[in-house]
């Protein structure tokens, strides 16, 4: 979905088509609504109306009441947002949490990835099991773990005598490992899957040549698989990192932001501002902001990965 | 030779440990799920002394799960069939008319994947309920404009490598531009459809914020709406809680090992495309 930047360039209709089709250039338009109208409706109505009309109630105050005035307070939301020590402090975590998150999903995945292609006789069940959390929604799956860091890990404390798995999810930093640990079991099955598909598109020659040539197991994946493997890595770092960003279902159901706010993300934060303090404008600039991060890091983030991508 | 099969064991090993740490979530919560209230805090590492069959009697009936199941159903097959719909007719459409209003249009769609729900929830939920587009139908129409992007982008890539030949041939043959797209096209785009069908799935099914904000009625709730209730009212009585995630947990494998070629596929062609 990232190599979209160019625009289908064609030639003009061919002779037949404009034979059947100019009697009325008005039917040809007629036709073209008809199979494109739908989905442009849905679009504008539920993405880029609301787009705009949000980027309006950034500049406002407003409680979001249907019927209650909303005023009209220029840049105010935006220079509060910089005293905002929540806010801030969520950003940075959000920050934190995607880095560290990105890194390990796909660093895992990856060597999943290398291990299932390997001819184990366990292969396909390691697959099955490595990609299946991935199939199951985040809510689900954050109620599963709180179960597991607090009841399970106290549990395991006892018996193996390890102090430091008691009180998980009950502290700032534990808070912060139990989300990277749930969402890194999710989602690095998910890359492996991807990792996997472009492993397998490496010709075997290039493989077999390389090994005839005496090269190790390890400067083989240094020199030949990584390099073919980036745009896959194009592909999951994008994914992995809008991912992070926006996460929302997962920080609900396993921490529910606690203790007191501090493993509140972002997305968490937009929500929280706007119906639990029903500051919807203030809300919407913090949305505004959010966008405009997603947007940028993505962004940034493909094009520099693009360079290094090779051709072969 | 030895030293590479020796080296192909110790993958085979530590790929198997690795596989039972990644399995562990779901083996714990399964046994936990048959355990009473006091067995869970004695002994949580534990296999079950008996089978507690009723903690899923009681889950099953206070998730109300037959009608959260029909609500999740209803809500994805509907919004995946009408997404199919109409993105592969503009997918179609588009890729056929080269013009600059049909590249801007496309383009706008492909721009919109950056966009985060986040930032269009506030004023979309506002706009709703207003005009008073809410619950069931309303959620079928927003997840309709959601994911318009992702489908729109999957088709158009994929009919640009249907040749035109096919239309002009069905075109001389008398076919309306409907019976077109309908008899020749559509069945065409078949592999692309099963991708789309796949990837909505994932979204649609365990979607919990979206339903959270427009869903406001009761007997309406999706099954994550509905565990979110229950989990709330269960705190700390896990015995409950784990056996209605566990209930939660059960379609979605079943799915899984039904269509596990298909989702592998799908997902990977979704995300290189």
């Amino acid at each position: 979905m990232i190599y979209a930047g160019g625009l289908p360039i064609g030639e003009g209709p061919s002779a037949l088509f404009r034979g059947v089709a100019m009697p009325g250039s008005i039917k040809r338009r007629l036709l073209f609504w008809a199979f494109v109208g739908p989905l442009v409706f849905a679009f504008f109505v539920v993405v880029v109306i609301p787009f705009l009309w949000g980027i309006y109630y950034s500049f406002t105050e407003w409680n979001g009441i249907v019927r209650s005035q909303v005023e009209w307070v220029g840049l105010q939301n935006y220079i509060d947002l910089f005293d905002d020590e929540q806010f801030i402090y969520s950003f940075w975590f959000t920050v934190r949490f995607a880095v560290v998150s990105v890194i390990l999903i796909n660093g895992i995945g990856f060597a999943l990835a290398l291990m299932v292609t390997q001819p184990l006789r366990s292969s396909n069940a390691l697959r099955t099991v490595f990609f299946m959390p991935n199939l199951i929604g985040g809510l689900i799956l954050g109620f599963v773990w709180q179960f597991i860091f607090i009841q399970v890990f106290s549990a395991l404390a006892d018996v193996l005598n390890l102090d430091f798995l008691r009180g998980w999810l009950s502290t700032p930093e534990t808070g912060f490992w139990g989300l990277v640990i749930l969402m890194t079991w999710q989602m690095a099955g998910y890359t492996m899957v991807i990792y996997i598909a472009a492993l397998q598109s490496i010709p075997g020659e290039l493989l077999e040549a390389a090994e005839i040539d005496g090269s190790t197991l390890w400067s083989k994946t240094r020199h030949i698989i990584i390099p073919l493997v980036a745009p896959a890595f194009t592909i999951n770092m994008f994914l992995m990192l809008s991912n992070a960003f926006k996460l929302y279902d997962q920080n609900l159901s396993l921490t529910n932001g606690g203790p007191f706010n501090s493993t509140q993300m972002l997305a968490m934060n937009i929500y929280n501002t706007a119906f639990q303090f029903d500051k919807m404008g203030y809300a919407q600039a913090k949305a505004v902001i959010f966008f405009m991060v997603v947007a940028t890091v993505s962004i940034i983030q493909v094009r520099m990965n693009k360079r290094r991508e090779v051709e072969y | 030779m030895t030293g590479k099969k020796r080296f192909i064991l110790f993958l085979e090993v530590i790929g198997i440990t690795i596989g039972i740490v990644f399995f562990f979530p779901f083996y714990i919560m399964l046994i936990n799920s048959f355990k009473t209230k006091p067995q869970i805090f004695q002994n949580t590492l534990n296999l079950p002394g008996g089978l507690e069959w009723s903690n899923y009697v009681k889950a099953f009936e206070r998730l109300e799960f037959l009608q959260a199941f029909a609500n999740s159903m209803f809500i994805t097959v509907g919004s995946i069939l009408l997404l199919i719909l109409f993105a592969s007719m503009a997918g179609w459409k588009l890729v056929r008319t080269k013009s600059t209003l049909s590249s801007v249009i496309f383009f706008m769609f492909v721009s919109a994947i950056l966009i985060p729900f986040q930032s269009v929830m506030l004023p979309l939920i506002t706009l709703m309920g207003k005009i008073g587009f809410l619950n069931r139908l309303g959620l079928i129409f927003m997840y309709l404009g959601f994911g318009s992007s992702l489908s729109l982008f999957l088709y158009h890539g994929f009919v640009k490598s249907v040749p035109k030949e096919l239309d002009e041939a069905a075109i001389i043959d008398g076919c309306s531009e409907f019976q077109l797209f309908r008899k020749v096209i559509f069945p065409i785009l078949n592999p692309i459809t099963l991708t789309v069908i796949i990837l909505l799935t994932i979204w649609i099914w365990n979607d919990y914020l979206l339903p959270s904000l427009v869903i406001n009625k009761e007997g309406m709730q999706t099954i994550p709406l509905q565990m979110f209730f229950f989990f709330g009212e269960y705190t700390k009585q896990w015995h409950l809680a784990l056996a209605g995630l566990t209930l939660a947990i059960i379609p979605v494998i079943i799915f899984y090992f039904a269509a596990q070629k298909y989702i592998i596929r799908g997902v990977t062609q979704g995300a290189i495309k």
